[in-house]
This record gives C-alpha cells, structure tokens and sequence, in this order.
C-alpha cells in the first residue's frame, strides 16, 4: 500500500501525459501480481466496495485527538482525509525515557544529563573536518527520542491487495476497526491515499486510458489491443499482465461486444483539395456531438450484450441506457451520439447538459433522449468488414440501418456534389443542402476515400475534416499559467477579457481560457511579455499588465458560445484559441463582451444553432474571412 | 523576581533590561545577541553584536564588513557577563551556528531558543535541550499535521526521480542559508556523486560551508549552458522557481525542500511538482518533545503557530502564552529575492 500510495502521491503533482505514463509503467515493473493489477484496477475505477462515510473517519479522529487541535488542522489543511492522515497519532506511545523523565521534572537537575550543552559545543566550535565525521557522531537526542517511538508500532503496512480483499468481504460494524488498525500501520501518504481509496475519493488526475497505456508501454504493445480485451478482463488481471510482458499467450477475449479503436481524420488545408480527385470521394455533414462506437453481440447462453463506448474506448452505457436499449443486433456500428427532440438534432450545448448529469433520471433520459448517427459499419454477424472499402461497407451500414428500424438509430445521409466548390457552398449552407432542420448541429463536412479500408489510428489522406470557419474576437491578456511537458519552463496557458461597463468605468472581464494556436516562437515571445509586465501572483498564476493602454492583443478564434453560471462573463467559449497576436493593437482597442452577448443572442433566437451564429450580417462582422 | 522583569517582548524584539541588551532585534539596536543568521533575525546596523563565530561570519557575508560596530564571537556553552547577567549560546541545530540563548540572573533561567529542530542535520552542531523556567519557542510547524518524517526518504525519492527522468533537470528551491547546504550533504550521504549545480544566490554561503564539510563537486550554473542540464540536480532560492531563470532548462521540474510541502495544498499553490518535507525547524513531535525536555514550567511562543502550541501546553499542565512578536518569519514577500527561513513563506502562518 505504502508503495501504491507513493506513486499515486506522485501523479497527483505530475502534470505531463508522458510523465504520468512513465511514472505508472515503472510502478507496474517494479511491483509484483497481485498488487499492481489491483493498482491498475483503482486506477481504471474498476474496483468496487461499499464506500466509508466522511462521518465514520471523524469519529475515528475525535476518538485520538484534541477536539481543539483538530479543529485548527482542519482549518489549515482544508481537506478532511489529508487532515486525518497527517494527524493520525503513532500507536502505543510508550513513556518518554527514564533518562528524561528521572532527571528533567526540575530545571536544574538537567544540566547535570547527558544532554550536556558543553559536549555539544565541543564538537561543532571546532569544525569537522569532514561529513563523515559528522555522520559519525552518536545520534543525538531527539533521535533517540524518535527511534523509542518508532518501536511502538511493529504492525506490517497492509498491501493494497489485503485491503481491496478486505473490504469487499467485511461487514459495516468492523469497518472502522479495521481502518483504524490499517492507519495505525501507514505512513503519512499512506494513510492519505487509503482514506481517498476507501471514501472513494481517488483522483490524480489520471484517466483509464492513461493507465492502460502504461501497462501497454510494459511489453511494448499498442493499448488499444488492451481496449479490445479489457472488457473481459477482470482485477487483478494477471493474465493481462503475463501477456503484455510476453510470458503467456494473449487472453482469449469471451467478450462479445468489444470496443474497436476508431478511424480517425486530419483536418484539410485549402492546398490540398488539388491533390485530390472529387470523384475519389464521399462526402458527409461532420455532427457536433460526441464520437461513440455501439457494439451489441450474443453471449454463448444466447443473451444480449450491448455496449456504448467513447472514442477513447471507456464504457459509458451506463450513462445512456436508453439509447442502449435500442442495440438489439449483432455488429459494431460507428457514429455520433446526439440529443434528438421531436425528429430534430439538437445542439452540442444541449447535449452537454446530458453529459454533465451524474445520475440518470426518468426526467433527464425524457428531456434529453439520446441517439446514434451511425457513419459506419465495422462488424456485422461476426464477420470483420473492416479491410472492406468504405463503398463496400457504406452499402453494407445502409441495409444494416433498413432492418434495424430503430427511431434511436439512423444514418447519416452522403452530401451530393460534382465538385470541391460545390461541396464548399454544402458547407457554407447545410440547411439548403440537405442537412435540413439538422444544420445546427452542423460544425462542417467529413471527406472519405470510396476505396478506404478502416483503419485504426489517423492514416494519411483517407479521412479529411472540413470544418465551418471559426469566429474570432480581439482579447486581452489578463493571466497566464505555467504550461505542462515541453512548455513546462514557459507561460503557456492564458486567461483572456473583453472590456465591459464596470462601476468604476470600462474594465476587462475575463472570459476564457487558451493554451494553444500560436507558434512555439510566438511563445516565447508572449512568455517573455508576461515575465517582463507581471503585476500580481497568486501562486502558479502570474496577473499580467491589462490597462487601455498597456497590455497585449489576442485574436482569438473559437467555435461556438454558451451561457455558463461558471464564468464570470456568463458566457462560454467553444474550442477557444489564440489564432494571432496582435502586438500592433492597444487593449482599448479589443472587442467588447457586448459583441459575445449579441452573437450569442443571435445564436439562441435559431435553437438549433449550437451557439453558432448564423446571421449573414453578424458573422461578417466577427467571422475571420478567408480560410 | 518574575519571568518578565529579566526579558520583556518590546516592539524591537526581546529585551532585558539589567543586562541592556535585546535578542534577534528586529530594528538596530544598542547591544544584540543573534541567535543565527537569518535575515529575520540577523539584522545589519547594530552597534554591538554578540553570536557564535559562525553566525557572525555568514552575517558579514551577506552584509558586508561593516554590518555592526563590534562584533564578539562566543562559543556555545561559554558564560558571558552582561552587566549583572548571565548569558550562554548552546546549541539550536536550526543551521549552521545557530544557537538558544540562555539567560540567567538570581536563580532565574530563560531560554530564547530562536529557531530550533530536533533532527540530525550533517551541517550543524546538534541541538541539546537546556534547563530552565520559561522556555521561548517558536511554533512555524505548530499543528499536530506537520510530520516532518525522515530526510532520508524524501533524499530517496529525489534520486528516484533522477533515474526515471534523466532527460528533465530537477531544480530544487531551498532557502539559501542552511537549507541548500544540508540538502548537499543529505545526497552526498545517500551516495549521490555527480556535480550539484547552485544558482548564483547560492554561491557565497555554500562556499563558506564547502570549507567546513565535505560537500562534493559543486558547480555553478552560469558556467554551463542551461540546456546540458538535463538529470541535473539544480539548487536555487524558492522564488527563481518561478522566474525567468528557470527558461532553457530541459523540461525542468519544480522541488522544493520545506515542512510546508507536507501540506499538499500549499505545494500546488507554489506550483511545485515534487514536495521534499525536509525542513530545519521541529515539526509538532519535535515541538511537543522539546518542550517538557526543557524541564521549563512556563513557555512564550513566538511566530507561528500560537494558538496551537499554546492549547497544547495548557493540557500538559504547562503555563504558556504567545508572545505576538513582530517581524519573523516575514521575509518573503512578493518580490523576495533570498527567502531563507522555513516560516517565509506567501502565505502567512495561519
């Protein structure tokens, strides 16, 4: 446990992808089975028991510690489980020693023990020659001291397999028992991490995908082979361990609805349409949902397992029975999850409100019934389609879809066109081109290759996103953030305004967040502009010059708005990012929250629209032009 | 005679009157005792100043030759007469040279122990309780979630670090006087072998203990370019962390060495990515062991946590209060330069 609390207490402060993934993969090669698959489990948030209360770990604490003194730690930590781990007391507290205690109850009767000053003097007013000296030196007092408390506590730190075993089988009355003893046994990030575990309170910051990576990274394999077996695959996972480091053969997947990883696009450069072949393509409206793979199969017993999975393969059925409930085939279909209201798509930001439920409620699957767009079509009946071409396949999906017949599940329709410009107009206006009451939902158009097998991963120039261009707004810096990885010795991420009337006149309200779209010598550029007009510093955050006059101009380019009660402003950004900087613009001359509050006013007067704007006379005034 | 009548908290600091002298004044003064060199409570512009030698040396390093009229070195344990007192420097184990100071007059015994730990530091004299009526003690880590733990362990998990990303230079902010130093000798200690790279603020007291204790093949970083650094062990004040300085080192991560990183919030708000608790002040065990060692029926708390120390006391049937003295533990501010002591630090005490 101590070793798992470790590297969790690492990830915690760990920022980068690649650190974390280091940190993770050489904890698996260094811990035996069948503590790391438990690690992993944790990890992955498969492991489940019943959860101890907040309420039962304050009773643990008043029981060992001064009302008074806890009551100021709490103060000052702020986190109930940090508070208890630091200042859980050693066990058994034997008596201070009879050497101090014999001696020390009257003041003078010290001076005649060991704990001489003059012996002390001795040694240091004459320097050591060296450390080793020093080192050499009999342990001093308060290490006496600290060594006769350590002997107090001889019971072994649990392992994270004894307390996962533990509590899956222990009764409610014997929890708080066997914490406390576990407690006792831990160190300080010991206990940290146990009381996150058993309060099921563990966050580092650490996704499942993540995790499987680095057990990937063991035996060099790619993890999405452990994508497609981990469904069947249960804690400890011994037999995916003894795979991945190459001792055993890879377990046999029993599941019958395995995630598949997906295809995936790149995004096209206007220079490219000529080295293509309009008549070598397919064309379809690129959804503003989210990307998910539905995959049902027949277990040997004959029963049904149906699955919803996420682009990155994490099973999120649980969150959309109802759109699972219609998954009565036998395949693994492609496509975009949307809100459907009365045969009409809604926008992202409806969606959004769905994702963000945690709990599924009658109320919520009525007011936001889940659909499937499917695009494509990768098993069917047991039979693998995926080296067939997109023709073959699309064929394939279509009849697929017919015999479905589900109102849940449909297809999403093939945009005609003779030509690059005529697929340009589609773009520019989907509701004339087919896309009908559905155009909001539109955030561009997605170019296949007829002939394109699927292919997992992002192959070159079968796949092409075209998306609608991105409003842009001018922006003032107002904080900016140190970043992660490579940029971690840079202030990458920034906190942008747009003036506003406040009471004391014009002032810069902030309103959103970007950390990417500029050039690394762009980067360093605004880098050196924060350090040199730092203000204000409130921990990792620098506060950066914002008046009329002195600042620094971005352009900021995004996708959409929404209203949020998170933001100061009330207003979200979509995909925000900094497309210019603008380094010949004052700050006075920036955009006002204002010209958000109209676009976004314009956008909620046509529902549908996402937060797009689709008013030809405000998109000429806040659209980049060009593309 | 009563306790306050020998030392009384003034505005400039402690005072005692029948020897005329005050301890750590935080303003400059007629007559000063030291009990180490920390900014806060080594002041420059004293006219007479007495200290152990050590201190007295790292004071004329930071500020020059002329940073009090007279200066007088004095041994620890060596009896000193102050007009009708007594005065002793015994050791504090805080860093190098510091001391408690005893001061005795008419049967009465008052320790100012000044900033103090417990622990086993290679770079300093060990700390040695000492006898007596009032015990004045600081409280920077006075709540019962500050464990300090084992240097050793945090030395270990640095090394770790080192193996596991060779490619990215560890810099570690650590308090200039003492802190950086120990750090040196805790990884010498654990056998770590390779060159230890000081930024410039470093360099002067490093090098005054480099004659004392064998501290290994140190180097400076303007000698280098930063981008050969990478698996490079980097030791700077805590605020160059956060500052132009740390630009070209390859993918650095930020440690910091102190008793805050034991408060996972209080890393995160300094934007630390690797905590080391390792620090030169008692944490609440040493604190509350000190304490009853000192045999001392009453205790003043200084800076730090008061309210705590101070409750705590009161159930062991100790007679305490705080002493609400101003001007320690507050060197840091927002545009600190050197940051030295444990208890500077952004946040206050709280």
């Amino acid at each position: 446990m101590n070793r798992f609390a470790e590297l969790l207490d690492r990830l915690a402060y760990e920022h980068g992808r690649n650190a974390k993934l280091r940190l993770m993969t050489e904890f698996f090669r260094m811990t035996p089975d069948p503590e790391r698959g438990y690690a992993l489990a944790a990890l992955t948030g498969a492991l489940s028991f019943p959860h101890a209360k907040p309420g039962l770990i304050r009773a643990l604490i008043a029981e060992r510690t001064d009302p008074v003194l806890f009551d100021l730690s709490y103060d000052y930590v702020g986190d109930l489980s940090e508070t208890v781990a630091l200042m859980w007391p050693k066990p058994q507290r034997p008596a201070p020693s009879p050497r101090l205690r014999g001696e020390g109850s009257s003041a003078r009767s010290a001076e005649q023990g060991e704990g001489r000053p003059e012996q002390a003097a001795h040694r240091a007013s004459s320097p050591s020659p060296d450390l080793a000296h020093a080192r050499s030196a009999s342990p001093h007092w308060g290490e006496v001291q600290a060594a006769e408390l350590h002997q107090g506590s001889q019971q072994a730190a649990p392992s994270l397999t004894e307390v996962v075993a533990t509590l899956a089988s222990l009764g409610k009355a014997e929890l708080p028992g066997q914490i406390a003893r576990w407690l006792d046994a831990l160190d300080e990030t010991g206990r940290w991490a146990l009381l996150k575990l058993v309060t099921g309170a563990l966050r580092v910051g650490v996704s499942a995908r993540l995790a499987k990576t680095a057990v990937a990274a063991l035996g060099g394999k790619d993890p999405d082979e452990i994508e497609i077996l981990w469904p069947a695959l249960t804690p400890p996972y011994v037999d995916l361990f003894a795979w991945v480091e190459g001792r055993t053969d890879k377990p046999l997947v029993a599941d019958p609805a395995p995630f598949r990883p997906p295809m995936l696009s790149h995004a096209i450069e206007a220079s490219d349409f000529a080295k293509l072949d309009p008549a070598e393509y397919v064309a379809e409206w690129k959804w503003d949902g989210i990307r998910v793979q539905a995959v049902a199969g027949l277990r040997p017993d004959g029963g049904r397992v149906a699955r919803l999975y996420s682009r990155t393969g994490e099973d999120i059925s649980a969150a959309f029975p109802d759109l699972v409930a219609a998954f009565a085939f036998d395949g693994a279909l492609d496509g975009e999850l949307l809100i459907m209201r009365g045969g009409e798509v809604q926008s992202f930001a409806v969606l959004q409100q769905r994702l963000n439920r945690k709990t599924v409620t009658p109320q919520l699957l009525a007011e936001f019934p889940a659909h499937l767009r499917a695009y494509d079509l990768l098993t069917e009946a047991g039979e693998d389609l995926r080296g067939e071409p997109l023709r073959e396949r699309r064929g394939r999906l279509e009849a697929f879809i017919a015999r479905l017949s589900s109102p849940r599940v449909d297809l999403s329709p093939l945009i005609p066109f003779a030509d690059w410009d005529a697929l340009a107009r589609a773009r520019e206006n989907p509701a004339a081109a087919g896309a009908g009451i559905d155009a909001g939902a539109v955030e561009g158009v997605m170019i296949k290759r007829r002939d394109a097998p699927y292919l997992p991963g992002r192959p070159k120039g079968l796949w092409w996103k075209w998306k609608r261009d991105p409003f842009v707004v001018d922006a003032v810096l107002m904080y900016a953030q140190r970043g992660h990885g490579k940029r971690s010795s840079y202030y990458s991420d920034y906190t942008f305004g747009l003036w506003t009337a406040g009471e004391a006149g014009d002032e810069l309200a902030p309103v959103g967040k970007a950390y990417f779209g500029f050039t690394d010598a762009e980067l360093a550029e605004i880098d050196l502009y924060v350090r040199r007009n730092t203000v204000n510093r409130f921990g990792p955050v620098r506060e950066v010059v914002h008046e009329p006059g002195r600042g620094l101009v971005f352009e900021v380019a995004f996708e959409g708005l929404q209203r949020s009660a998170r933001h100061r402003s009330g207003i979200a950004m979509r995909f925000p990012r900094i497309s210019r900087l603008r380094f010949d613009k004052q700050p006075s001359d920036a955009d006002r929250l204002e010209t958000l509050l109209h676009m976004l006013e314009a956008a909620e007067r046509t529902p549908a629209s996402g937060g797009r704007v689709l008013e030809p006379a405000l998109a000429r005034t806040s659209r980049r032009k060009g593309g | 005679m009563r306790p306050e009548d020998l030392l009384m908290p003034t505005p400039a600091g402690l005072y005692c009157p029948w020897g005329g002298f005050h301890i750590d004044p935080v303003r400059a003064v007629d007559r000063a005792l030291i009990t180490h060199a920390h900014s806060d409570h080594a002041r420059a512009g004293h006219r007479h100043v007495l200290a152990t030698r050590e201190t007295l040396d790292l004071m004329r390093l930071r500020y020059g030759d002329d940073f009090a009229g007279s200066a007088q070195p004095v041994g620890y344990g060596e009896i000193i007469r102050l007009d009708d007192v007594a005065v002793s420097f015994h050791p504090a184990g805080h860093v190098l040279g510091s001391a408690q100071i005893l001061v005795e007059d008419k049967g009465m015994r008052i320790v100012a122990s000044g900033d103090y730990k417990d622990q086993a530091d290679p770079t300093c004299a060990p700390f040695a309780p000492v006898a007596c009526d009032v015990f004045i003690s600081e409280a920077t880590f006075g709540l019962p979630v500050f464990r300090h733990g084992d240097p050793a362990s945090q030395i270990a998990k640095l090394v770790r670090s080192l193996t596991l990303f060779p490619e990215r230079a560890h810099l570690v902010g650590a308090y200039a006087l003492g802190k950086a130093q120990r750090l040196i000798a805790l990884l010498r200690a654990a056998g770590y072998e390779a060159p230890i790279y000081l930024h410039g603020a470093l360099e002067t007291i490093t090098r005054y203990y480099a004659e004392r204790f064998d501290l290994g093949e140190l180097r400076l970083v303007r000698d280098v370019p930063k981008s050969k650094l990478a698996g490079a062990v980097v030791l700077c004040p805590p605020s160059a962390l956060n500052d132009l300085w740390t630009r070209g080192f390859p993918d650095p991560i930020a440690c910091f060495a102190s008793g805050w990183m034991r408060v996972r919030a209080r890393a995160r708000q300094r934007g630390v990515e690797l905590p080391l608790v390792i620090s030169d002040h008692c944490d609440w065990d040493g604190l509350t062991r000190v304490i009853p060692a000192t045999g001392a029926p009453e205790v003043w708390v200084t800076h730090g946590a008061e309210e705590a120390l101070v409750h705590w006391c009161a159930t062991q049937g100790l007679s305490a209060r705080p002493l609400h003295l101003v001007g320690y533990g507050e060197e840091e501010g927002p545009s600190d330069t050197s940051g030295e002591a444990d208890h500077a630090h952004p946040g206050g005490h709280a």
